[in-house]
């Protein structure tokens, strides 16, 4: 759901700086408490996580570096400093350290009764702020200047955004981990995208590919011994993009090349009409017999096209001999007056 | 002429992005009820004179007010067209929920357009003769299109003033005439209007008022007495030759 608002944005690469930025938030919770308390790691990744989103704002509003340079610095700092810290904490002589790196790929087999309850209430809240300030995210999503001048706090409705996004990758991080947390906000999104122009539907439909590839992925990896959960349910959402690339009616790949080549179809067998109106009009009866032969001047002409004609009913032949149709002339006519 | 009341004063504004000010001390006093032009060469500052009016950009120095109050206190007033290219087209929503758009800000937080919002909305896209398209996905609008939609949704908003950021940028002569007799309807009823507009040509026969600027004020005034060779020498002119030095 809240990857409909990234990948609108055009910040969809935030996702990934933010669940990379989260694992030495993680890693540090972990060094404090010395226990693998799951609410305090993942307190621990929001605080970094959040932190991580602030710099990456601070350094495209502050400097002349762009989004994209900023995203990657922060990503590569932050999940290079969690990495040295896993690995330090590898070394330790705490028999409790074992299972930290789970949030790299996650591990759903982990989660537990109470961390599924953390989920649910954290998207109980998602959703119930998603739809009180509905209008506001749409305007700022849409236009913020013009949302600065209707007088809205867009700072305060920008970090509304942000947190919740950060709070839903950092939920993310224990079922798929930290490298491929970024897919799965993303996918969903961007496959809702290609089935609708409303806001609200492909938001809707977002949260439905989403929790969709979750329970397939489960389903399939709990029957599979040696699949692991989290790049499973990923790979299903991929699927949903790809699926949604190709055959969806409005913006798919499959249904644009169809309309372009029905579209020249028509477009050829009306220029050949129009070429035949231009002879028969020149005659008394419009269905004065033409040899066949004079169609090759023109240039488009196919036996095909003329078969087509035939079985349109717009033409006739008798031997090598052509004639327009009643039908045909009318059509022919009207194709005329538009141009 | 007779007094008029003054619809927008501006003391002493100032912007920079960097180091180099974009708008350098501007004074500016708009009198109600006219259509004005902002004329001025490429990087004059035009947008961001609007821009910073309105609040957008935060400017060094300066203050705005309207009909004697702060901009703050009477955003209400005051509706504004962006340039069409600053948003995202292919954003996921219809002509008549961007016309909708308009009625945010009087609504405020939280509550959601009804019947009477939705009226409101279809009456603009009736005005700009864009009815018809209201259900359009706005990636399916043409730019002369596009622009109505957006001139709806200031109408939307009911204001005393109107922005409006290069309005016939990119449009047929069609959509052109349609909006600029939208603007002169406006003026009737009293409404002041300030357009960043870059068609000099079209300056008198559109226009009664008009301000050049060139980082600074240059001039301003009623069209009649001010739009002469001398102002646009002094606003166009002189740029050109530092640009060719360069």
């Amino acid at each position: 759901m809240l990857g409909s608002f990234a990948v609108l944005r055009k910040q969809s690469l935030l996702g990934d700086a933010i669940s990379h930025a989260a694992l030495p938030g993680i890693a540090i919770a972990f060094l404090i408490t010395g226990a693998k308390d799951t609410n305090i790691l993942l307190l621990g990744a929001l605080i970094s996580g959040l932190l991580g989103t602030f710099w990456i704002r601070g350094i495209t509003t502050k400097t002349h570096l762009k989004s994209d340079t900023a995203l990657g610095l922060i990503l590569s700092l932050f999940f290079g400093f969690g990495m040295l810290l896993l690995t330090f904490i590898q070394k330790q002589p705490n028999a409790n350290q074992a299972g930290l790196d789970k949030y790299l790929f996650g591990q759903a087999a982990t989660l537990v009764e109470s961390d599924v309850w953390l989920m649910a209430i954290v998207t109980g809240i998602c959703l119930f702020v998603i739809l009180l300030f509905w209008k506001e995210f749409k305007l700022l999503l849409f236009d913020i200047n013009y949302a600065k001048t209707l007088g809205f706090n867009t700072k305060f409705i920008d970090t509304l955004i942000t947190f919740f996004i950060v709070l839903a990758i950092v939920l993310g991080l224990q079922t798929v981990g930290v490298v491929l947390m970024s897919a799965m906000l993303l996918a969903p999104a961007a496959a809702a995208r290609q089935w609708t122009n409303s806001l609200a539907v492909m938001v809707f439909l977002a949260a439905v590919f989403g929790a969709f590839s979750g329970i397939f992925g489960t389903a399939i990896s709990a029957s599979q011994n040696n699949l692991s959960t989290g790049p499973v349910i990923v790979i299903i959402a991929t699927i949903f993009v790809l699926i949604s690339f190709l055959f969806s009616p409005s913006r798919g790949l499959l249904f644009k090349q169809i309309r372009i080549l029905k579209n020249r179809r028509d477009l050829k067998l009306n220029k050949t009409l129009a070429f035949m109106y231009g002879i028969a009009k020149t005659h008394e009866n419009i269905s004065h017999p033409h040899t066949i032969k004079i169609l090759n001047n023109f240039h488009g002409f196919t036996k095909k096209t003329l078969q087509k004609l035939v079985e349109k009913k717009y033409v006739y032949i008798v031997k090598n001999m052509w004639s327009l149709t009643e039908k045909g002339f009318k059509v022919a006519s009207n194709l005329y007056n538009q141009h | 002429m007779k007094e008029r009341k003054i619809a927008v004063k501006i003391d002493d504004l100032t912007v920079a992005y960097n180091y180099k000010p974009v708008l350098w001390d501007i004074d500016l006093e708009i009198p109600e009820g006219v259509l004005m032009a902002i004329v001025g060469p490429n990087g004059a500052g035009k947008s961001t004179l609007i821009k910073s009016i309105l609040g957008i950009l935060k400017p060094i120095a300066g203050s705005v007010s309207i009909y004697g109050k702060p901009y703050k206190k009477q955003r209400s007033l005051v509706a504004y067209v962006p340039q069409k290219g600053s948003v995202d087209w292919d954003f996921p929503t219809t002509a008549l929920d961007v016309v909708k758009m308009g009625t945010y800000g009087s609504l405020g937080w939280i509550k959601r357009p009804r019947q009477k919002e939705k009226k409101a909305a279809l009456e603009a896209l009736e005005k700009v003769g864009m009815l018809a398209f209201k259900n359009r996905q706005i990636s399916q609008l043409s730019g002369g299109q596009q622009q109505r939609i957006f001139l709806a949704r200031a109408l939307v908003q009911n204001a005393a003033i109107y922005f409006m950021d290069e309005p016939f940028q990119g449009v047929d002569a069609t959509t052109e005439i349609a909006i600029i007799n939208i603007l002169k309807e406006l003026r009737k009823a009293g409404k002041t209007l300030i357009v960043v507009h870059h068609d000099l040509q079209t300056v008198p026969e559109y226009f009664d008022w008009v301000t050049f600027l060139n980082v600074k004020k240059i001039a301003t005034g009623p069209v009649k007495t001010i739009f002469n060779n001398e102002n646009l020498t002094k606003t166009y002119g002189i740029n050109y030759k530092v640009s060719v030095q360069e």
